[in-house]
This record gives C-alpha cells, structure tokens and sequence, in this order.
C-alpha cells in the first residue's frame, strides 16, 4: 500500500495516513462541507418543481434526474446532507461525551457508583435501538431535537462500555496509584491520566457509532418517522422515491449512494487513522 | 573440533516507522562446541536475546536477518525455509523462555504440553513419551514427578514451572537449548535450585546450551565460556575464568565492578541518638478480600513495627509475596491498614490516603518498580514532571521550566528528553523520570519498591549511586524495598527481613553479618557470588530449604 507523508513544517513530528484513509478523508470531508454550504451550492430550492415529469433521468439541466413530484434531486441531496450529517454528528457528540465521561468516571471510582451507572446503562442498552425510536417518536411527535436526543441516548451504553472496558485497564496502572496518592481529583484523573491512553480506541469507536446513527436516522426517516416533510434526510429521499425502483430512477439511487459513500468512507478513514511518526534515532 | 553451531558474521535490521533502517547485530561471530555452554551477557538492548532467536532462526517481528550465516550441524537456518526451520525446532534446537508463566497455556494440562513437541515431529509414542517426560521430571528434582504432569500450570509454583518449561525443551534430546534470562523472575531461593536442575540435567545429556542472562554471578555458575555483547557487538568473549579474572574490554570491568560490594558509608551508630524518627510504624496490619468482621480475608502484612529516623535508611528485604510490597502500600495509604499507626514527623497519619492533608501527601512520595507503568505512557516528561510541581507548589510558566530542567539535571538526563514520551527512554532513563517526578514534591521521605529490579547491574549500580548522591544534597531518607541483598546493603543503615507477612528480623549495621534467623541465613547465602564455583560448593541446611522453599 502506498504510504503519503506529510511532514510538518518544524520537521520534528509529522503524520502519516495511508491511501485507503486519504480517500476515506476526502470523502467525509466532501460531504462535510456540503453540508455546511449546501443553501449556498443548490441551483434550485428544494420544494421548487422543476420538472414536468416525475422520476426524470439525469440531464444537463438536472444532473440527478428529478425526484416523484418532480423536483430537482441534486439540490434535495445536498441539502439532506446537512440534516444526515448533522443530526448524526451531534447526536455521535451527545452520546458519545456522556458515555465517555460516564464510562471513565465509573472505572476510576468503582464500588456502588460504578455498579449503579453500569446496570442502568445495561438496562437501556437491552432496548431494541430502532423499536425505542419508533416508540419514542410516535409517542412525542418527529422533530430535530427529538431525534437527536433519542438517537444519543440509544448509542451512550454502548460508548459507555466501551470507555469503561478501557478505562478499567488504564486504572490499575502505577501512574493511576501515583496520580492518586498525589491528592489529585477524579475529573484530572479522568481528563489527564486516563482519556489520553484510551482516546485512540475511543475514536475509532465513535467512528463507527458515527456509521450506526447515520444508518439508524435512515432508517427511522425510511419508515416516515425521521425528518418530516418537505425538507428530507437521505433516508427519507430514499424512501420517498422508492416508487422510482421500477424505472431504475436516479433519484431512488443517488441518496442511497450518498449514505454508502458516507458510512463506508467514515469507516476506511477510522481504520486508517492518521499516525504520528516518533523516530527517536533520527531526531537525537 | 567440528563446533555444533556456528555463527558467521551474523548481521540482523530493523526498520524503524520513519522507514529508517538499523542495525541491531552487527555482524556477530560465534561457535558453540557439543555439550558446550555458552553465556550470551549484557545490558538490555544489547542484542543477546536477537542472537539467541537466530539459533532457531527466528526473528521477531519487525527484525530481519540481513546477511550471515547460522549453521546447526551444517544446516544454515538463515536461508532454510520456514517449513524445514519448524521442522527442526523442538527435534534439534529448543528453547526455554524468560516467563514459563506467560508461555504455559493455562488450560491444558503440563503433561500433555510438555510432550507436544514428540507428537509434532512423531519422535515416539505418547506412552513414552510420557515415561520420558517423568524420566525429566526426576532429573530435574521436581516434587512428585508421577503426577506433576497432570496439574494444570497455575497448579505449580514458578521455580517448578520454569523447571517444567526446560523439561519440554529436552523432551526431544535436542542438541542446543536456548535459555532466555530463565531465572530472572525468580527468588533467589527458588533459582538457587532452578539452577543446580539445570546445570546437572544438560551435563548428564551432553546438550550444548545458550545461555541469555545479565547476571554475570548467575552465568558464572553455569556457563563454560562468556560471550558479552554490548550494541549488537562482541565486546569480549572467553572461558568463564578468563573472563571473571583478567576482564579487557572496559564494559566488561564495568560489568564486574557493578557486582564489587559496596560498603554503605554508614555513620557511626552514636550518631543517631538526636535524631528523632521520621516515620514511625506501630503494628500496622493490612490485607486483601472481602471483609469479614472488619479484617481482610487474606492478611499480608501483621503487626508490622518499624521506625525510619530522618536522613537515615531503612531496607526491606524479602522474597516475592512476603508482604514487602504491600507495607509500602500500606503506608502510602493505597491499601489501608485496618490496624495500627503511622506517625510521620511527630503527627499521627491517617491510614487512607483521602484522610491526609495535601501536604502529608506531599512529604511521602512512592517510586514504583516498573517505571514503564509508573509514568503515563501518553504524557510527555515535560507534563509528567511539571504536574506535581503544578500541584503542589502551584508553579507555572517560566518557574515550573526552570525546575524542570533543573530536576533532569538532579537525575543525569539531557534537558533533550523533555518533549519525549516515556516509551521513547530506556529502562534506566525511565526510572530516573519515575525518580525525578518524587523529587518534584520536594518529600521528605521516598518510597522504593524494588527500583532497581527491572534495571540491569550496570544501570541499577548508577541509580543507587544517584540516590545516595541525592540523599547527601537534599537530606531525604528512603525506605528501600527489594529483593536483592546486595542493592540493600549498598545503601541502607538498618534492615528488616520480612517472611510471609512477618517481620523475621532486624538487623543493624553490626549484625549484617551474623543474621540470626535461620531464613534470613538461607536467603543471605542464597546470592550467587562470581566465583564460578559457588553453586557447587554451595552448602544450605536441608532444613531451612525444606521450611522456607
């Protein structure tokens, strides 16, 4: 595999990714600033009709064909993008902060409070996640902050065991016992001592939360219970078009690629992280 | 005289993450005769351990045998594929490991790993091979050879299962047997017999032998002929007497010096009488386990009475899990003792650590064994010895630079290693981190639990040097926990020997050397010395080995 070095400036640390993670890199990177300037990028608005055929194919005018009412597809993508991406990121922020601090604190402190924090997350983890969202929003109605919240909260168990299971090994380390006899408190503990040696793991493992959360917001958007007309998510792009499958429609194929091209990128991009290159011998 | 191996300008690389590549052996030449036993010496990092693995042509990840030859009875395993090479091993070279506790799988049984080798090749059938096996086990003088087989590896102790672990080696009658370091993790007491077994075991077989070790008194009992590697090259090498005895090369002088007795300059015993004690521990009892009625389950340490006076030194001594390690705990206040008292500096202290005041904490300061655990392998040395003078003497900026610099200057190291992760030093180098960062609190007294154990003789002779060097500037006193008598004696006034849990005696500067206790006789006679006949001529009452092994 071909290794791209980027050597920083000073020359005393530099960081290497490999092909794989660039390309995993770019992609991710594409779609987040989509997102970001996606009203400022779209040739039409995204309730405009445009088209006086539904399920058009792609043309000049309308590089992803047009969607079953006629609209223009390329727009509705780039804008799902900030409602995907989006919501998916800081639901993966929400979850994944509270699992973290919660899994850290809980290894550090043992005892009851450890046990405590630990049943309660079992319990919530053993909830089927898409039947929690389903109950959730058809008991209190689909909006963003719903969504965001029922989605971090069926991804922190899990951010919380893992953290945890790391943490506990990085808690019975000497440092642990030195850091500890020096008086200090359970939040340097946690910030100082133990997050640096867990952080590598604890972001691939949020990579991948990343992918679950897009792919569960999908879906909960596939079965009408995501973002609500007439803005939509890729999820609920899909499945509005799905009457397009038939005529092999570029607007049912498009966002289904644009979720692919994201989970598979996000997932080549936390295998392959970047890796800080230490060379004692050559820097003395 | 054909040799049974030789090694031709054996040369071994490593590439490092830069796409650097360097030289671990440079270009290694040795022949080791039949039935010869041949000692491979020097520091960590030195190479012996690589060399040893090309014996049986393997190089550990990340290594690559670039040029030379290794020959066994004329077959090259540089240039033997990987099939042939597997073929070979077990049948005709073997090896036995520094950890027989890591290299056991725990969920078979010791029997049937022992004879694994013999079903691999198809050398015999199981029967024999177990009668073979129990042949070995008597050899070896392992307690009930019939059975032994039949516990599982967590069933034995680690002399008997390193015992067990060179039994696999020879099950095959291999010609050449690596050992790897096999009696470092041990007590002295238990190596003491690791060693005899061994040493009578390869004679009777006529096996030639490699042995890896840093402990030139160790290899001096066993080895025929000295071969000691410094930066993957042959510094020096000869029999074992010439070496002992008329050393060339300076690391070798440096080698042996390590192992001269160092007399603590101690003050006269009239001296202390002003002095008022530091720290005072009263029958101090602590343990582990579920608590029944307020006690532990498992008791470690009992009544403990000790006393450090300021500026003065106090040695622990005793063999791994007689409680040594856990009297420290106990007065740093990591486990508290569910019985006695402390009392530092006139004020009584509590037993937890969550009921001292800050400044308590700051005056006891703790260095740990393993510097590779102590110091957090994610924070630069900057940040390692900046904290406690962050939290303690709320230092920042320019000050808290100064000190930094001027504590790696107290411990010997370049101001360079401060943007540098602990992963990134050398053992000693590590442990002076692990050292400096105790200084930073500016204590009073430091707790060190085997400082020096996992540091080879050269290094461990500069640490100490360094702590009595400090100990004279900054007036600290040290209590010093070790298994090795030798280190103890180097630099402490008083010590107590512990067994099981038990302070067995305490000796002053006087008494050193007519201990009292009958264990504290076995485990004083108990370290090898240079001469090469000391394991032979070696006399211990069959009772205190029968009592206390």
């Amino acid at each position: 595999m071909t290794d791209v070095s980027a050597p920083s400036p000073s020359g005393r640390s530099a960081y290497r990714i490999n092909l794989v993670g660039l390309v995993g890199l770019m992609v991710v990177l594409f779609w987040g600033v989509v997102a970001a300037l996606a009203p400022h990028l779209i040739p039409h608005s995204v309730g405009e009709i445009v088209d006086t055929d539904y399920f058009g194919p792609m043309s000049r005018e309308l590089w992803f064909g047009s969607d079953y009412l006629g609209r223009d597809m390329f727009s509705r993508i780039m804008v799902g993008a900030r409602y995907t991406v989006g919501i998916s990121v800081v639901a993966l922020t929400l979850a994944g902060f509270t699992g973290i601090v919660l899994g850290m604190i809980a290894a550090v402190s043992g005892g009851w409070l450890d046990m405590i924090l630990s049943r309660l997350l079992d319990a919530l983890n053993s909830i089927p996640s898409k039947l929690f969202g389903l109950v959730v929003v058809a008991a209190v109605g689909s909006s963003i902050p719903v969504l965001i919240v029922t989605l971090s909260v069926i991804y922190t168990p899990g951010a919380y065991r893992f953290a945890r299971a790391l943490a506990v090994n990085v808690n019975t380390m000497d440092f642990m016992v030195v850091a500890r006899i020096r008086g200090e408190s359970i939040f340097y503990l946690i910030g100082a001592e133990i997050l640096p040696n867990i952080l590598g793991p604890v972001l691939a493992d949020l990579g991948l939360r990343f992918v679950f959360i897009v792919l569960l917001l999908s879906g909960l958007s596939f079965l009408g219970l995501g973002v609500q007309p007439p803005y939509a998510d890729w999820g609920a792009l899909v499945r509005e078009n799905i009457g397009g499958v038939p005529y092999g429609a570029p607007a049912v194929i498009f966002p289904s690629l644009a979720i692919a091209s994201l989970t598979i990128s996000v997932n080549l991009l936390i295998d392959n992280l970047p890796s800080k290159i230490r060379d004692r011998g050559a820097e003395a | 005289m054909t040799s049974l191996v030789q090694i031709r300008d054996l040369k071994v690389e490593a590439t490092t993450d830069a796409g650097r590549r360097v030289e671990v052996i440079k270009g290694v030449s040795l022949d080791i005769a039949e039935g010869e036993v041949l000692a491979l010496i020097g520091e960590s990092g030195s190479g012996k351990t690589t060399i040893a693995m090309t014996i049986i042509g393997y190089a550990r990840p990340g290594l690559r045998i670039s040029g030379g030859e290794v020959r066994i009875d004329g077959t090259d395993m540089v240039t033997l594929p990987e099939n042939k090479r597997a073929a070979l091993r077990g049948a005709k070279v073997a090896y036995v490991p520094q950890s027989a506790a890591a290299a056991f799988n725990p969920a078979i049984t010791i029997m049937d790993q022992v004879i694994e080798v013999t079903r691999i090749h198809k050398l015999m059938s199981p029967a024999s091979a177990r009668a073979k096996a129990i042949g070995l086990f008597k050899a070896l003088s392992l307690p009930q050879p019939d059975s032994i087989g039949d516990r599982y590896p967590h069933e034995v102790s680690g002399g008997q299962l390193q015992r067990l672990a060179a039994a696999m080696a020879l099950i095959g009658d291999p010609k050449v047997v690596i050992f790897d370091e096999p009696t470092t993790a041990l007590d002295v007491t238990t190596q003491v017999e690791v060693l005899r077994a061994f040493k009578a075991v390869t004679a009777e077989r006529c096996v030639a032998c490699v042995y890896v070790s840093h402990d030139l008194a160790v290899v001096a009992q066993i080895a025929d002929r000295i071969v000691v590697l410094k930066g993957g090259e042959i510094q020096e090498s000869g029999t074992t007497r010439e070496i002992l005895e008329r050393p060339q090369h300076p690391y070798t002088r440096e080698l042996l010096a390590a192992f001269e007795p160092k007399t603590h300059a101690r003050a006269p015993d009239g001296d202390d009488v002003g002095r008022h004690p530091l720290l005072l521990v009263e029958q101090l009892t602590a343990g582990y386990g579920p608590k029944q009625s307020g006690r532990p389950l498992v008791k470690a340490i009992e009544a403990i009475n000790l006393s450090v006076k300021s500026g003065r030194n106090l040695g622990i001594i005793g063999e791994s899990g007689c409680g040594k390690s856990t009297l420290a705990r106990a007065i740093a206040g990591i486990l508290p003792g569910y019985d006695g008292n402390i009392t530092f500096n006139g004020r009584e202290l509590g037993r937890n650590v969550r009921d001292r005041t800050r400044d308590q904490l700051r005056q006891i300061q703790i260095v740990f064994q393993h510097a590779d655990t102590a110091l957090n392998p994610a924070k630069s040395i900057e940040d390692i010895l900046g904290r406690p003078l962050t939290f303690y003497h709320d230092m920042k900026g320019k000050a808290r630079d100064a000190r930094i610099d001027q504590l790696l200057d107290l411990v010997h190291l370049p101001k360079a290693v401060r943007r540098r992760l602990p992963g990134e030093l050398s053992g000693g180098q590590k442990q002076r981190v692990n050292f400096a960062r105790a200084l930073a609190a500016e204590p009073m007294l430091i707790l060190c639990d085997e400082i020096t154990s996992a540091l080879d003789a050269v290094v461990a002779a500069a640490v100490i040097d360094l702590l009595k060097e400090l100990q004279r500037e900054l007036g600290l006193s040290y209590l010093f926990i070790s298994h090795d008598l030798s280190v103890v004696e180097a630099i402490c006034d008083e010590i107590i020997v512990m067994y099981r849990g038990q302070k067995v005696e305490e000796l002053t500067p006087a008494s050193v050397n007519a201990p009292q206790h009958p264990y504290t006789q076995l485990l004083f006679s108990s370290v090898p010395k240079l001469d090469p006949t000391w394991l032979d001529t070696l006399r211990q009452g069959a009772e205190q080995v029968r009592t206390y092994c």
